[in-house]
C-alpha cells in the first residue's frame, strides 16, 4: 500500500469540466483520474488516455473460440467417434456452423470481461479509495497526484479559478488493497484537510 | 461555418452518366438482336432455355436490384426517423435524393416485369400445365396474374407516393425556424409518414414481393426466409450506395458537417447488415441442406454442386469475409479510401446476387455470364448511369442540409 497526496477539485458540469481538464493537462499537473456519474463521451480524449485494446483482445478470443470448436467437433467426427447421422458426410461443416459460432462468442464474451475486470482492477474483496460519494450521484469529480514539489495551494487555486465548485486535499492510498472498508478505512469521512506527509 | 447549400453537378459527372446510358442502351439493342429475339422452340444455340428468357430475366433482375436500393435509402430514412435518430441529419438529404428514383426505376421495373409475365414463359405457374399441378395449384390463389399485377402496381405505387410524403415534408424544414411546438409538430408528422412507409415496406419487401417476383421463378419451390434475404441483400446495397455518394459529395467539398463519426455509423450499417444477410443466407442453406427433402434442395442444387458454384461461393466470400474482416476495426470504418473500396465491393457483391437469384433460377445448367457477361454489364451500366443523372438532379434541387430540423444539432455534435 502506497499511500499518496491527492487534490480533489469539484464539478457540476460537463461543460466547465472539458476545459478544466484540458487547462490541467496543460499546465503540467498529473491527472489521476476523472469519476463521473455517468459516462462522459470523449472525456478519454480529452485526459489523454489511450485507445483500449479490449477490442483487439476480444478478436483474439474470438479466432480461438473458432478454432477450438472447428478443430475440436472435426476430430471427433472424423477421426474419433465417427457416426453417420442421417447419411451426411463425416466432415458436415454446415450443422457445425452454429456451434462454431456459439462458442466463438463465448470465448470472446467470456475472455472480454475477464480482461475487463483485470484492466480497470475489479474483483471480489478488491477495494479503492473513493474519492468523493457524490461522484455517483452529481458530481463530476476530478483527482490530480501531488508530488512533494507540487504546491497544493497554487493546484488549489488553479482548480477553483476553472470552475471547480469545492478543493481539498487528501491523503489515500493510490492502487488497489484486498480487505474491507469498514476496517481498513472509514468511507466517505477522510475528507478533512490533512496535514502533509514527509 | 458557411455551408456551401446547394449541389452543382459537375458536366464530368453528367457526362459520365450520359456516357453510362449509351453503353446501356447500346447494349440493350445488342441484347436484343442476340439474345432477346431468341423465342424458343430451336437449338437457343447451345443454351437450353430460350434467349428471351435470358434477356428480360436480365433486365428484370438489374431493374429489381436498382429499384430496391433505392427504395432501401427511404427505408433507411424512415427507420432512423422512426428510431428518433438525429445523427443522419447531416446526409439525410443524400438518401432523400438517392429515393427520388424509386418512381422512375419503379416504372421501368413493372414494365419489364409485365413483359416477364405476359411475354415470356419465365413463370412456370402462368402457364395452361399449372392448373393440373399437384403442387402449383394449391398456390394460384398467390401466384396469378390478377394478384400479380395488382400487388406490383401497389407495391410500387405506394413506395413511389409515400416516399415522396416524406420527403415533401422534409421539405418544410427548409422554410424557416421552427419553434418548440412547430417543431414538435413536425416531428409527430414524420413519425406518422414514415410509419405508414415501413408497414408497406414490411409488407411488401420484407414478405410478398419477393416471393412474388422472383421465388416463384421455381414455382415448386419455396422458402419462407427469402424475402428477409432479398432485404438485407438490398438493404446493405443501399447503405453502401449512400456511403459511396457520402463520400463523393465530401470529397467535391460539400456536406461539411459530416465528418468521420457520421461515416463510422454508416460503416457500422454496412457491417452488421452483411452479418445480418449471411445469417439469412446460411439459416436458409442450412435447414434445406440438413432436412435433404429433393423439392427443396432443387433450389441449391445447381447453385452448390451445379456450375453456379463458383458465383455462389464467391458471393459468400464479398458479401461475408471481406465486410467481416476489413470492416471490422474502427479504424477502417472512419477511413474514406478503405470505405469507398467496401462500399463498391458490396454494391457488386450484392448485385452479382441477385444475378445468381435470378438467373440462377431462369437458367440453371449454364451461367449466362460465359457469353453474355458484356449484357449484363452495359445493363448495369444503364442503370448505374440514369442514376447518377437521377440522383445528382435531385441533390442539385434542394439544400443539401435541412437548416432547420430540429434533430440538427444533434447530427452536428454527433460523437460515436
Amino acid at each position: 500500500m502506497a499511500k499518496k497526496k491527492f487534490v480533489v477539485g469539484l464539478f457540476n458540469d460537463e461543460d466547465v469540466l472539458f476545459p478544466a481538464v484540458k487547462k490541467v493537462r496543460t499546465a503540467g499537473y498529473k491527472l489521476h483520474d476523472v469519476y463521473t456519474p455517468f459516462p462522459v463521451h470523449g472525456l478519454d480524449h480529452a485526459m489523454g488516455l489511450r485507445e483500449t485494446s479490449l477490442h483487439t483482445a476480444g478478436f483474439i478470443y474470438g479466432i480461438t473460440g473458432t478454432t477450438t470448436a472447428l478443430g475440436c467437433i472435426s476430430w471427433i467426427f472424423t477421426k474419433d467417434w465417427p457416426l453417420n447421422i442421417g447419411g451426411k458426410p463425416h466432415f458436415a461443416l454446415p450443422a457445425w456452423i452454429p456451434i462454431i459460432f456459439e462458442l466463438t462468442v463465448l470465448f470472446s464474451a467470456v475472455g472480454m470481461v475477464l480482461t475487463f475486470c483485470y484492466l480497470c482492477q475489479l474483483a471480489p474483496f478488491v477495494k479503492k479509495h473513493v474519492f468523493h460519494k457524490r461522484a455517483t450521484d452529481d458530481l463530476f469529480v476530478m483527482v490530480i497526484e501531488t508530488t512533494g514539489k507540487t504546491n497544493i495551494d497554487d493546484l488549489k487555486g488553479f482548480l477553483s479559478n476553472n470552475g471547480a465548485l469545492e478543493t481539498y486535499e487528501e491523503i489515500a492510498e493510490d492502487g488497489w488493497w484486498l480487505g474491507r472498508y469498514d476496517k481498513d478505512e472509514i468511507p466517505f469521512e477522510n475528507r478533512k484537510e490533512v496535514a502533509v506527509v514527509a | 461555418m458557411a455551408l456551401r447549400e446547394r449541389f452543382e453537378t459537375p458536366g464530368k459527372m453528367r457526362t459520365w452518366s450520359f456516357g453510362l446510358m449509351a453503353i446501356g442502351v447500346l447494349a440493350l439493342i445488342l441484347g436484343y438482336i442476340f439474345i432477346g429475339a431468341d423465342h424458343g422452340g430451336g437449338e437457343h444455340g447451345g443454351h437450353e432455355v430460350p434467349g428471351s428468357h435470358i434477356f428480360w430475366g436480365t433486365l428484370m433482375y438489374n431493374a429489381e436490384f436498382f429499384l430496391l436500393i433505392t427504395n432501401a435509402a427511404m427505408f433507411f430514412i424512415c427507420a432512423t426517423t422512426l428510431a428518433m435518430g438525429g445523427w443522419q441529419m447531416a446526409f439525410r438529404r443524400v438518401s432523400e435524393a438517392i429515393s427520388t428514383l424509386v418512381p422512375i426505376f419503379g416504372v421501368i421495373t413493372f414494365v419489364i416485369l409485365m413483359v416477364v409475365l405476359f411475354g415470356t414463359h419465365i413463370y412456370h405457374w402462368n402457364s395452361e400445365e399449372a392448373a393440373s399441378d399437384p403442387i402449383l395449384k394449391g398456390k394460384l390463389g398467390f401466384l396469378n396474374p390478377t394478384f400479380y399485377v395488382i400487388w406490383t402496381t401497389l407495391t410500387i405505387g405506394l413506395w413511389s407516393l409515400l416516399g415522396w410524403r416524406m420527403r415533401k415534408l422534409s421539405a418544410e424544414a427548409d422554410a424557416g425556424h421552427m419553434n418548440n411546438e412547430k417543431g414538435a409538430s413536425f416531428i409527430w408528422r414524420n413519425t406518422v409518414s414514415a410509419s405508414l412507409f415501413i408497414v408497406w415496406f414490411a409488407l411488401t419487401v420484407g414478405s410478398t414481393v419477393p416471393w412474388l417476383w422472383n421465388m416463384s421463378i421455381d414455382a415448386h419451390w419455396y422458402s419462407t426466409m427469402y424475402s428477409w434475404y432479398t432485404f438485407a441483400s438490398t438493404f446493405v446495397a443501399g447503405m453502401a450506395l449512400i456511403a459511396i455518394w457520402v463520400i463523393y459529395l465530401k470529397n467535391k467539398g460539400y456536406l461539411e458537417i459530416v465528418n468521420e463519426e457520421h461515416l463510422h455509423d454508416i460503416g457500422k450499417f454496412m457491417f452488421a447488415f452483411s452479418i445480418f444477410w449471411t445469417y439469412l443466407w446460411f439459416a436458409q442453406y442450412m435447414l434445406i441442406w440438413y432436412s435433404n427433402q429433393p423439392e427443396e434442395t432443387v433450389y441449391f442444387w445447381h447453385r452448390v454442386k451445379g456450375p453456379y458454384k463458383g458465383i455462389f461461393f464467391l458471393n459468400l466470400i464479398i458479401n461475408f469475409i471481406c465486410p467481416l474482416l476489413i470492416l471490422m476495426r474502427r479504424g477502417s470504418k472512419r477511413n474514406y479510401t478503405l470505405m469507398t473500396f467496401m462500399a463498391v465491393l458490396i454494391l457488386f457483391g450484392h448485385w452479382m446476387d441477385f444475378y445468381q437469384m435470378i438467373i440462377g433460377s431462369i437458367s440453371p445448367t449454364h451461367v449466362t455470364w460465359g457469353d453474355y457477361w458484356w449484357f449484363d454489364f452495359g445493363i448495369m451500366g444503364l442503370f448505374v448511369g440514369i442514376m447518377i443523372f437521377g440522383v445528382s438532379r435531385a441533390l442539385a434541387s434542394k439544400p443539401l442540409v435541412a437548416k432547420h430540423h430540429p434533430f440538427l444539432k444533434e447530427s452536428i455534435i454527433h460523437h460515436t
